[in-house]
């Protein structure tokens, strides 16, 4: 029996065996195949060391924690649609750094991505999240905006509130890794959940494929309609694929209330107003997502959420809250003020220019919102913009008044 | 359970959707792939993959995304690896046939590197023809194309291109200049000799992945929208000597990766296989930068260029407008037709359309000296 089966293998010839002939052990052997059957990936292969990226030239969280070690470990796995790590990463990759902020440099193609790559995502997120562990700790989640304290900010200061977040829907893969057939679903779930909505929350969803040029330039005019993205952060990730298809944008009548489809989420929901009511603008955003969450799991559905990581978006960045809760306000004198910077942290706030997260500041008005995202509910977060603001705006006005200013204690973060 | 690496599971996956929830939205649009996929062929195609893993929704996807250009009608597709252009061919064959005049399935394309078959060409005048360029591009056989590679393929391409390259002498001997470690000074100078290669901002390319990783494994030399483009040039109108250098110095660099057991990916039927459905055949675009200020503004210029099977664009390539009356004009054929004929229908061309420049700037009438149909 050894000799035949030294003679099988020895053969030229490469031929699939799949039983070993003669003797009272039958065993099935598969010969090293050259030619393989259709739809069997055959495909010259690369050690890890070969295929890992050149990331000396990089800063972003990403570079900051892909060791070789975790490369050559997470490499040859997949989440099961088929979502792999150099997928994950090639953004990170393709973008070695930012001016203005360490972005993370790598996204979620779908909801398991944060569980098969948890070994480079835990330390990204712990990076990102300013130290939230999510091996040890749990995310908080409170939409009851009745505990909000005061605010309505000064009206002089403040010119707009605005709160925003995201929701992914369980069960479909996310923008960067979605296929045309997915993003059609995901539409096709939300506006029909949307279009349950009533009272102060009923609106319209206006398609990006099918919009009027009026209705455009109503959108536009309205500052509401979002673009093909052409930040390279976003592309190379891959979300700007079969664009427009799929994409759209709902609001109410009353354009306080505003969700953007298949962009760089599922969803963003945005809720927002002109002037300094952050409490009214943050009731109605609870209410809001409430209910469309409630529509949603009426017909079967529901949001990505898990107690380790709250909500889950396609960013590391937007993990949790996914929050942003932010105000325009006028600080000509305190922006100038040395302390400016210091006073942030400390109140744990960041500024943007008035034109978003890739802008810079315009005559004093600044995009004021909270730093963080993850391991602070809704209610905290917000809360924190609130006092902050208020701190901020008081300063302004002490300066005016030729006062000195304090640099606040730093907040307790959890 | 994937198979991974490259394992296709993400394809399989789409396919628990049925073709009408999957095929893309084309009523926009307006390049090859559009005007030929149906959705009988994707749901043909789909299940499909090349042994590397390509599949037809990476194949079209240059082409969804990217519905039409101002200038020129786009292919819409790519090809990831040589087999592409067999598993993909109900789809690929009739592009083929709709971008190079007719070429059908069953038509065969020949070779001609023998520059002693070109007739003249070293005598265009130099006070129209400022310069002249032949280019062309090679894959290398074994491995996949650059909207598929991954970093550590794309390398081991580099490392072979720069073996091979680095051991031509005479007068081929030349530098490897990688596009990670050039210098500043290095980065002038290319720039300057209109030598350096930009990462990639045209969408047609970064849709289909050819920019990723950049500048992972580029280099002069090497690796841009192919594995190889191979340019031979020189300022004035020697266009012959151009062509010869051209020749001599692509068959020297083939003898050597046949050596290294990796020759160019090439058949009878496409000719040389590139990542580009527009560049199978030769992929040789041979041309010249001309003054032409009075003929360009004739109103049979367009009509004169093809009947010449010639094609103009601006000085910078293929994506701009001409400046000052200074036009890159070159071969518009790409398959059917040798390396040999093309340049032949470059030379003969140009020198009669600087013969109709001066014509014109004397005053005279060129209509006897157009080409009939």
């Amino acid at each position: 029996m050894a000799s035949s089966f030294t003679r099988i293998l020895s053969s030229k010839r490469n031929v699939g065996i799949l039983s070993l002939v003669g003797g009272s052990v039958a065993a099935g052997f598969l010969l090293h195949r050259e030619h393989v059957t259709a739809g069997e990936p055959l495909r010259r292969r690369y050690p890890a060391s070969a295929e890992y990226p050149d990331l000396r030239k990089h800063n972003n969280c990403m570079a900051s924690h892909l060791t070789p070690a975790i490369y050559a470990k997470l490499c040859d796995k997949a989440t099961p649609n088929g979502y792999t790590l150099d997928q994950a990463i090639q953004t990170g990759v393709d973008n070695p750094g930012h001016p203005f902020i360490k972005t993370v440099g790598l996204v979620a193609g779908d909801e398991e991505s944060y569980e098969v790559f948890a070994e480079l995502l835990d330390p990204v997120i712990k990076e990102r999240h300013n130290g939230y562990d999510p091996r040890a700790m749990k995310h908080p989640t409170d939409l009851n905006a009745s505990k909000i304290q005061s605010g309505v900010f000064d009206e002089r200061y403040v010119l707009s509130s605005r709160v925003r977040t995201g929701r992914s829907i369980r069960g479909l893969s996310l923008p960067p890794a979605c296929t045309r057939a997915e993003r059609r679903e995901v539409e096709r779930v939300v506006v029909d959940a949307l279009s349950g909505l009533k009272g102060d929350l009923a609106g319209k969803y206006y398609s990006l494929t099918v919009m009027t040029e009026k209705e455009q330039q109503q959108l536009i005019d309205d500052h509401f309609l979002f673009d093909k993205p052409v930040s390279p952060l976003l592309t190379c990730a891959g979300m700007a694929r079969d664009w427009p298809d799929a994409r759209g944008i709902w609001h109410n009548n009353e354009k306080t209330f505003l969700i953007w489809i298949n962009e760089e989420d599922h969803t963003r929901v945005i809720s927002m107003e002109k002037g300094g009511n952050m409490k009214r603008v943050f009731e109605r955003f609870c209410r809001g997502l409430k209910e469309v969450e409630r529509l949603i799991q009426e017909r079967g559905w529901e949001f990505m959420w898990n107690e380790r990581l709250g909500y889950i978006l396609t960013c590391p960045s937007n993990l949790g809250t996914g929050l942003r809760a932010g105000v325009h306000v006028k600080l000509p004198r305190l922006s100038k003020d040395p302390r400016f910077g210091k006073i942030l942290d400390n109140l744990r706030l960041q500024k943007r220019g008035t034109g978003g997260v890739d802008t810079a500041a315009v005559g004093g008005t600044f995009d004021i919102s909270n730093l963080d995202r993850l391991g602070q509910s809704e209610v905290q977060l917000v809360q924190t913009v609130i006092d902050g603001v208020n701190y901020l705006v008081e300063c302004e006005k002490r300066l005016e008044k030729g006062q000195d200013i304090k640099v606040p204690a730093p907040i307790k973060q959890f | 359970k994937a198979i991974m690496p490259f394992g296709n599971t993400h394809n399989n996956f789409k396919l628990n959707y049925k073709v009408e929830e999957e095929f893309p939205d084309l009523s926009k649009h307006n390049n090859h792939m559009a005007k030929v996929l149906t959705k009988d062929i994707y749901a043909k195609l789909r299940d499909k993959q090349t042994p590397s893993g390509y599949t037809l929704d990476d194949v079209i996807q240059t082409g969804v995304d990217n519905p039409g250009h101002p200038f020129i009608m786009t292919v819409g597709c790519v090809a990831g690896d040589e087999e592409s252009y067999e598993i993909f061919k109900e789809l690929l064959d009739p592009i083929i046939s709709d971008r190079h005049g007719g070429y059908k399935p069953t038509d065969k394309h020949k070779t001609d590197l023998n520059f002693e078959n070109l007739k003249g060409g070293d005598d265009l005048d130099p006070n129209y023809v400022l310069s002249s360029r032949v280019r062309t591009g090679r894959s290398i056989k074994g491995y996949t194309l650059p909207p598929h590679n991954s970093r550590g393929e794309r390398r081991a391409i580099e490392k072979l291109a720069v073996e091979a390259l680095t051991s031509l002498d005479g007068e081929f001997k030349g530098k490897y200049y990688p596009l990670k470690s050039m210098t500043d000074a290095e980065q002038e100078q290319l720039i300057s000799d209109h030598f350096l290669f930009d990462k990639p901002v045209s969408p047609l390319l970064t849709c289909a992945g050819m920019a990723r990783d950049w500048p992972d494994g580029r280099g002069i030399w090497a690796d841009e929208e192919d594995h190889l483009r191979v340019i031979s040039m020189q300022k004035g109108g020697n266009m012959r000597e151009v062509f010869r250098r051209f020749c001599v110095g692509l068959q020297k660099i083939e003898e050597i990766f046949k050596k290294h057991n990796h020759g160019f990916m090439w058949n009878e039927h496409l000719g040389y296989i590139l990542t580009c459905p527009s560049n199978l055949g030769t992929g040789l675009r041979g041309g010249v930068h001309v003054k032409l200020p009075k003929l360009s503004t004739h109103p049979k210029f367009e009509e004169i260029l093809t009947r010449l099977r010639l094609q103009k664009r601006g000085t910078g390539g293929v994506d701009t407008a001409s400046v000052g009356g200074v036009f890159d004009i070159s071969n518009a054929d790409r398959l059917g037709s040798s390396e040999v004929e093309q340049v032949q229908l470059v030379v003969d061309g140009v020198k009669l359309m600087v013969e109709m420049e001066k014509k014109l700037e004397k005053g005279e009438a060129i209509d006897g000296m157009i080409p009939a149909q």
